[in-house]
């Protein structure tokens, strides 16, 4: 008998809209039609984390990855390999030269991303073949204690962008004292340019679900929640079905795995606030209130939702706990640097040849994710910034290049925050980039403290006039010391935040926002100004 | 009026069926408010409120507390299809107001206005998590990416032929 052949194509809600389900539908049409579908078996999968490409689909057991730009690409590979089984050369690609130019020696290392791209993530069979479930049962057989220590040892921190001690998160809430105990993953990803959590929720959701068992077992809670954003329907649907899946295999539920222990986890989706996407707001709007921060102390460890002590950790922090249980901390802290262990998933977008997600090793420099992953600026245009980490994180000039990116690199001006690298080309204008800035944060801003409510409104007017010729030289003065205070005194993280990407973009390109005041134009052309106002001068006599 | 009270029936199992999935006091809430608006062509009105509260037990002031404060949510009437179109920066240096510009003059319309016809409501959102394929926006829930000016008539016609 012939072996059957399996195609894998990538089906995240990115290479949806590039197409993906068109050619999955055809290609599936064509199987059919030849009547080869007990021969060939077609799987979506999670994303290659590489798009603007076209799709990407794999061949199975031949290992030939394929890129397709069109049906006719599509019908050649289905004719060619499928049928006559001779690889088609001038669409076969090398996935990891695709992924990176010759140039640069980087390699992907995926521990986040370490199963997606390879299994259906909707079939929770596959997860549990590649090793899927295994530390939840290791896990049980220790005691929660080492299973704390261990991820201490492994020095993994928040991967929201806070950066906190995972593991001193886990022993602090373990210590609370508490009959209920509430494990809380944050999947409310909100900071622009991010979108590493939706593609590992929906690449691989039992790996989060998992982590949260874990975490259940290690702090004592019999209840875990996932806040996924409103808008994110995909992942939603794709974490419902897997929990389900999870529970008829018992590895969630009453008795996990056979055990004492039991653990059931809800999804909740949120409704379109990016505050929430702080710990304390996110716990409000889940208790069905209006996502304000609260004040802090006492910390969510020990008074959290529902005032029961709370561990709350983001996506993709969670999604290594089961390989730092499974391989040990000493071989997480083989990758990243001393003070920030393991890897980034960093999101590339803007104007890049290549978009997309990669998980590299923290410290790997801007310049090998943006040239070495990205191929470069898009369009032959060339490099006028970068904003790192996030609206919230700064903006820096092609002279940080080489700065490697961790926890520590804010300490040279460039945030990690999120992983988020939005790529600007020289068609933007700072004082457009700025205002748009100013703009979300005055959306954004949940109004419960003034200097955050008043203040990005007042900041944004302020812009909005520069951008159309109508600023004052002593204005510019004005943003600074009010983003400074903003800065200083903000209730949470969101106004706290907003000093990082003004300051950083107006230090930068300082003579641009003297031009559009003093010169009354937009060195790049893309600032509209309004016609200056003729003042009717009545002439005494 | 027979046409809102279906609605309202319509609600009221949605909510019971909400109920069911309850944890703890107030969990559900955020849920119930989105079949509202599933239910009520994108906007709660104050019927589907009133159901709300009742059928939960919660104030009607923290209904509308919590309608107005989350943008996912309205309490003024929004067309039968709502579209969210991205406007944060890696949408915006991609094109991304060209992409806006294309969608008012399409529309006839300005952002947060709705069409005359009741079709359509034109928002602004923030960063969608698509942004491998910007500029994009989403229609209902339903997204697409890779925008330009063509794509988006293109799009918004296919709307217009849905509704003849």
């Amino acid at each position: 008998m012939r072996q059957v052949t399996t195609v894998l194509i990538s089906m995240d809600s990115n290479s949806l809209l590039n197409g993906a389900e068109e050619y999955e539908e055809l290609l599936k049409s064509l199987i059919d039609d030849h009547n080869m579908s007990d021969l060939i078996q077609v799987i979506e999968t999670g994303t290659y984390g590489i798009y603007g490409k076209g799709i990407i689909l794999q061949i199975l057991p031949d290992n030939v990855y394929y890129v397709i730009n069109s049906s006719n690409d599509l019908l050649k590979i289905f004719e060619e390999h499928l049928l006559k089984g001779r690889e088609v050369i001038d669409l076969s690609v090398d996935l990891n030269k695709l992924k990176f130019s010759k140039a640069y020696k980087k390699k992907e290392t995926r521990i986040v991303l370490r199963n997606i791209g390879l299994i259906d993530p909707s079939n929770i069979e596959e997860y549990i073949a590649r090793d899927g479930y295994a530390a939840l049962a290791k896990a049980l057989e220790m005691k929660p204690n080492e299973v704390i220590q261990a991820v201490k040892d492994s020095g993994l921190r928040g991967r929201g962008g806070a950066g906190f001690p995972t593991g001193l998160k886990w022993e602090m809430t373990r210590k609370s004292n508490s009959e209920k105990k509430y494990v809380l993953c944050n999947a409310d990803e909100g900071e622009p340019g991010t979108f590493k959590d939706r593609l590992i929720l929906e690449g691989d959701p039992h790996s989060i679900l998992e982590a949260m068992a874990i975490a259940g077992y290690v702090i004592g809670s019999d209840t875990g929640y996932i806040y996924i954003r409103g808008e994110y329907y995909e992942s939603i649907k794709r974490v419902q079905k897997a929990i389900e899946d999870a529970e008829k295999f018992g590895l969630l539920g009453d008795n996990v795995l056979g055990s004492d222990f039991s653990f059931k986890i809800s999804v909740r989706p949120g409704a379109g606030a990016y505050v929430v996407g702080d710990e304390t707001a996110l716990m409000e709007s889940l208790e069905g209130k209006p996502g304000r921060p609260r004040m802090k102390p006492p910390y969510p460890t020990e008074y959290g939702l529902f005032g029961k002590p709370t561990l709350i950790n983001n996506v993709e922090t969670l999604a290594n706990i089961p390989w730092i249980i499974l391989n040990g901390a000493k071989s997480f802290k083989n990758y990243g640097t001393e003070k920030s262990p393991g890897t980034k998933v960093f999101s590339l977008v803007g104007n890049v040849m290549n978009r997309g997600v990669v998980e590299l090793e923290m410290g790997t420099t801007l310049r090998e994710i943006l040239y070495g992953f990205g191929g470069g600026v898009a369009k032959g245009r060339s490099l006028k910034m970068i904003q790192t980490g996030g609206t919230a994180g700064t903006f820096v000039k092609p002279d940080k290049l080489d700065i490697p990116m961790s926890y520590e690199s804010i300490k040279d001006g460039v945030s990690l925050g999120s992983g988020a690298v939005l790529v600007i080309d020289d068609t933007n204008c700072a004082v457009d980039l700025a205002k748009k800035v100013a703009k979300f944060y005055m959306h954004e801003s949940c109004g419960k403290c003034t200097p955050c409510r008043e203040g990005t409104r007042m900041i944004y007017k302020i812009l909005d006039d520069i951008s159309k010729g109508k600023g004052k030289i002593e204005q510019l003065d004005q943003i600074q010391k009010m983003s400074e205070r903003i800065a200083d005194t903000a209730f949470c993280p969101l106004g706290q935040s907003i000093n990082l990407p003004l300051s950083s973009i107006y230090e930068n390109f300082k003579d641009e926002f003297m031009a559009h005041i003093a010169a009354k134009e937009c060195p790049v052309g893309v600032c509209e100004f309004e016609k200056p106002h003729i003042k009717k001068v009545k002439i005494k006599r | 009026m027979k046409f809102t009270m279906d609605k309202i029936k319509q609600l009221k199992v949605r909510v019971e069926e909400i109920k069911t999935r309850k944890t703890e006091n107030g969990d559900d809430l955020l849920m119930a408010l989105h079949a509202a608006q599933e239910i009520f062509d994108n906007s709660i009105p104050i019927e589907a409120a009133e159901a709300i509260s009742d059928a939960l037990e919660v104030k009607m002031n923290r209904v509308y507390e919590l309608s107005t404060f989350y943008s996912m949510y309205s309490t003024r009437p929004r067309g039968k299809h709502l579209i969210r179109v991205c406007e944060s920066l890696p949408c915006h240096v991609v094109n991304g107001k060209e992409v806006i510009e294309a969608l008012e003059n399409t529309l006839d319309i300005e952002v947060g206005e709705t069409t005359k016809d009741g079709l359509f409501t034109l928002e602004t959102t923030s960063c969608l998590g698509l942004c491998g394929v910007g500029p994009v926006m989403m229609i209902d829930d339903k997204a697409y990416g890779n925008l330009t000016s063509d794509r988006v008539k293109e799009i918004i016609n296919g709307y217009r032929g849905e509704k003849q």
